[in-house]
């Protein structure tokens, strides 16, 4: 349904609660990823993509709803989210929900996109556009696949007018101004003011038990345990290794000027330069 | 529904109940009844004791791969020309196509681009799938989504390669959604599994920290997107012939939205460092404004870009949109060459995506080094000058 001029707009921001990417430590041994104690952040690109939406608050009668998909502990950046000025956060959590790759993750998304745009209307999705610890960026546009809308990526600035969205898209060495009528879905890699703090009374606000955050599990947005999780996932990782494992590191000795020379050749033997 | 309650063997005692996490098992009349909440999960399998719930939940039909064939090159046009990263796609696809016996062909849809097609066969592909199209000259995310969906549809291929440029980061995707297959991101290595013969697609994740190998075992074609500049270009094999299959484009008004309203060049961007084939980054250990001068024409030398850590922001040696690391951007250049930067986690975090990384530290201990490829142990007042003057144009 295309939304009327004027009207109330509805906005969803996917938020997604990432390890601290200071913290991150590998097993020297099994080169796999230490995750335990590493704390838990609000990933970058969502902080931008909160802003966004915030700032068509100024202007808007908008409602700004922060969801995310995650273990119980996923409901901290819904906090944070309040705290810098959603109206609502909604986690979506089930056993059912975890090891899942990008096409089930957009799938369990994409079903509670729906059943919001059900409670109320839903104009616009705002995504990161990258995740950095998947590091993905699929997520936007197959959420936007789901849902059936346009999706507009790499976007920078945005407006509402009418109805319709018109966005600045940072592509490298040019920026493209489009038009795109909503429903819509963005992915956002800036914002065009750095993103507000949470604000402390908001946060205390955010950790009261009146606080406006649900958790919906998979018999809320009837999404069935085959298309969740591991189970509903296409791509199988079968092996994580330490990228270090990869390099050797190859000492260059001598004076500065066969130090450079060494260097020389060694670039030139990889045709980089 | 693939959970069956059998009537007769029910006694509604509700164990099957309380092991449902949904509550979608109602229990009425001492008969048990799935609710809509059931999602199917199996939980209440294990719990009657009366052989009163039945599911065909295991039986997972196993999918036909096997009528899936061809190794599928999608071919990038960028100003006229393709892109570079699809003709190295070309080149390791070949690769990857004579190791499964089948054929390599390349995708290229647009507008007038005929006149390329004796370039794809010459880097190696044996049919090309031409869809062509005014509504196409320009990508539009679901026009060509909908064009590449009909293709891989009704000819299914069992590998689709997809440039990892922007434009394939948002059309792939897309496409993978629509057409329920899996899809690996932005992959460095990819291989044939000796063993059965499917594409092991590897690819860095975690900022860079991590190496991760995928597979699509139960969807076909096997889809990734792959880095710019990681394959080799393939011989080319200049004159060869190609089968070419037309595609009959019918698009539909929705298909070509967001409208372009204005495309502008802009030079002195953040984003320039994350698409940067070269990178000169400094530290510290720069001293000063005079240091990064001496950087900026190694930079300049190398075709690169100049880059350093928080230090050298904070000391107002470089501008902020180009510190890297983690609260900076992310680069993942060809070359990286770290220029007195102790190589802290936070900024490695920034730069591990480098396909080369070369460090000039004058400590022998510094952390950097044991992320190198290349150490330099030295004073970069003197190694960098010394760089400068052996390089073509750098004096
Ligand atoms: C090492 C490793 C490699 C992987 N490689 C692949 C792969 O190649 N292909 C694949 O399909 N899966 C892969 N996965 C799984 C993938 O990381 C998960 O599916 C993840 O849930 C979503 O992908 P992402 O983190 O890449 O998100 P991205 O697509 O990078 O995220 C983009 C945006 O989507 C939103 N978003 C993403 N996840 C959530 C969430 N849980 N809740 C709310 N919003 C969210 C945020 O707005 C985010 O900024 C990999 C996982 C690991 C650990
Ligand atoms: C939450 C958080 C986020 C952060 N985010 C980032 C980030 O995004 N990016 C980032 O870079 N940092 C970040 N930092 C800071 C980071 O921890 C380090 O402090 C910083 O990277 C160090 O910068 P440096 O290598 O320039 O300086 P130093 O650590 O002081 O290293 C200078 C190096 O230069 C060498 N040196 C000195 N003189 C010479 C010479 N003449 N020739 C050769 N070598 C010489 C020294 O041996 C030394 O190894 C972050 C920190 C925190 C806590």
């Amino acid at each position: 349904m295309a939304r009327e001029a004027g009207s109330f707009l509805g906005v969803a921001v996917l938020v997604k609660q990432v390890p601290d990417s200071a913290e991150i430590k590998m097993d020297p041994q099994t080169g796999t990823l230490l995750r335990e104690g590493v704390p838990a952040v609000m990933n970058p690109d969502d902080r931008l993509g909160l802003e966004t939406a915030l700032l068509l608050k100024d202007g808007l009668d908008a409602s700004v709803t922060a969801l995310s998909m995650g273990p119980p502990q996923a409901l901290d950046v819904l906090s944070e989210a309040l705290a810098m000025g959603a109206d609502r956060g909604v986690l979506l959590s089930d056993r059912n929900f975890a090891g899942a790759d990008t096409w089930a993750t957009s799938y369990t998304l994409g079903r509670a996109l729906e059943r919001l745009g059900q409670q109320e209307s839903l104009d616009l999705v705002v995504c990161g556009r990258q995740a950095s610890d998947g590091d993905t960026a699929q997520i936007g546009p197959q959420v936007a696949e789901h849902l059936g809308w346009p999706q507009v990526t790499y976007v920078e600035r945005l407006a509402v007018e009418e109805c319709e969205l018109r966005a600045w898209r940072r592509l490298p060495g040019l920026v493209q101004e489009v038009l795109c009528p909503l429903p819509a879905v963005v992915t956002v890699l800036a914002s065009p003011v750095a993103p507000r703090w949470p604000l402390l009374d908001r946060l205390l606000m955010a950790c009261r038990s009146e606080a406006p955050l649900e958790v919906w599990d998979a018999a809320d947005i009837a999404a069935p345990a085959a298309s969740t999780g591991l189970k509903g996932s296409l791509t199988r990782v079968v092996r994580t290794f330490s990228p270090k494992s990869g390099r050797v590191t190859s000492w260059l000795e001598g004076s500065a000027g066969e130090q450079a020379q060494a260097l020389i050749n060694e670039l030139r033997n990889h045709k980089l330069i | 529904m693939a959970i069956w309650v059998v009537a007769d063997k029910c006694t509604g005692c509700g164990l099957c109940a309380k092991a449902c996490p949904y509550g979608a098992m109602l229990v009425e009349d001492k008969l048990a009844r799935l609710g809509p909440r059931c999602t199917q999960c199996g939980a209440c399998l294990g719990a009657c004791k009366f052989e009163a719930l039945l599911s065909d939940l295991t039986q997972e039909p196993a999918p036909d791969l096997a009528g899936y064939q061809g190794v599928w090159v999608f071919c990038e046009v960028q100003q006229g020309a393709l892109a570079r990263v699809s003709l190295e796609l070309l080149g390791r696809g070949a690769v990857l196509a004579e190791q499964l016996g089948q054929t390599l062909a390349a995708v290229l849809l647009g507008h007038q681009v005929e006149n390329l097609v004796p370039e794809l066969a010459a880097q190696g592909a044996g049919r090309v799938y031409l869809a062509q199209d005014p509504g196409l000259a320009d990508y539009s995310t679901l026009a060509y989504t909908r064009v590449l969906a009909e293709l891989v549809s009704s000819h299914k291929p069992s590998v689709l390669l997809v440039g990892a440029t922007p434009l394939g980061r948002d059309l792939a995707p897309r496409l993978s959604r629509r057409l329920d297959l899996g899809l690996t991101a932005d992959c460095t290595e990819l291989a044939i599994d000796p063993q059965d013969g499917s594409l092991l697609q590897t690819r860095p994740a975690f900022g860079g920290n991590v190496m991760a190998t995928i597979v699509t075992p139960r969807a076909r074609p096997q889809m990734a997107t792959v880095r710019p500049g990681v394959m080799p270009l393939g011989p080319r094999r200049e004159g060869a012939a190609c089968e070419v299959l037309r595609q009959v484009v019918a698009l539909e008004p929705g298909d070509l939205l967001p409208r372009l309203l204005a495309s502008q060049a802009r030079g002195q961007k953040p984003a320039d460092l994350t698409a940067a084939r070269v990178i000169v980054a400094g530290g510290r250990g720069c001293g000063g404004p005079r240091g990064f001068e001496l950087l900026a024409r190694l930079a300049q030398a190398l075709g690169g870009e100049v880059g350093g850590t928080r230090v050298a922001v904070e000391e107002g040696w470089l501008p902020a949109p180009r510190q890297i690391g983690q609260t900076g951007v992310s680069v993942r250049p060809e070359l990286y060459i770290a220029c007195g930067i102790s190589g802290a986690i936070q900024h490695r975090a920034g730069c591990l995506g480098a396909r080369y990384i070369v460090a000039i530290n004058r400590d022998r201990r510094a952390p950097i080094f044991s992320v190198a490829d290349y150490a330099l142990a030295g004073d970069l007042f003197k190694v960098v000058p010394a760089l400068l003057a052996a390089l073509p144009g750098g004096a």
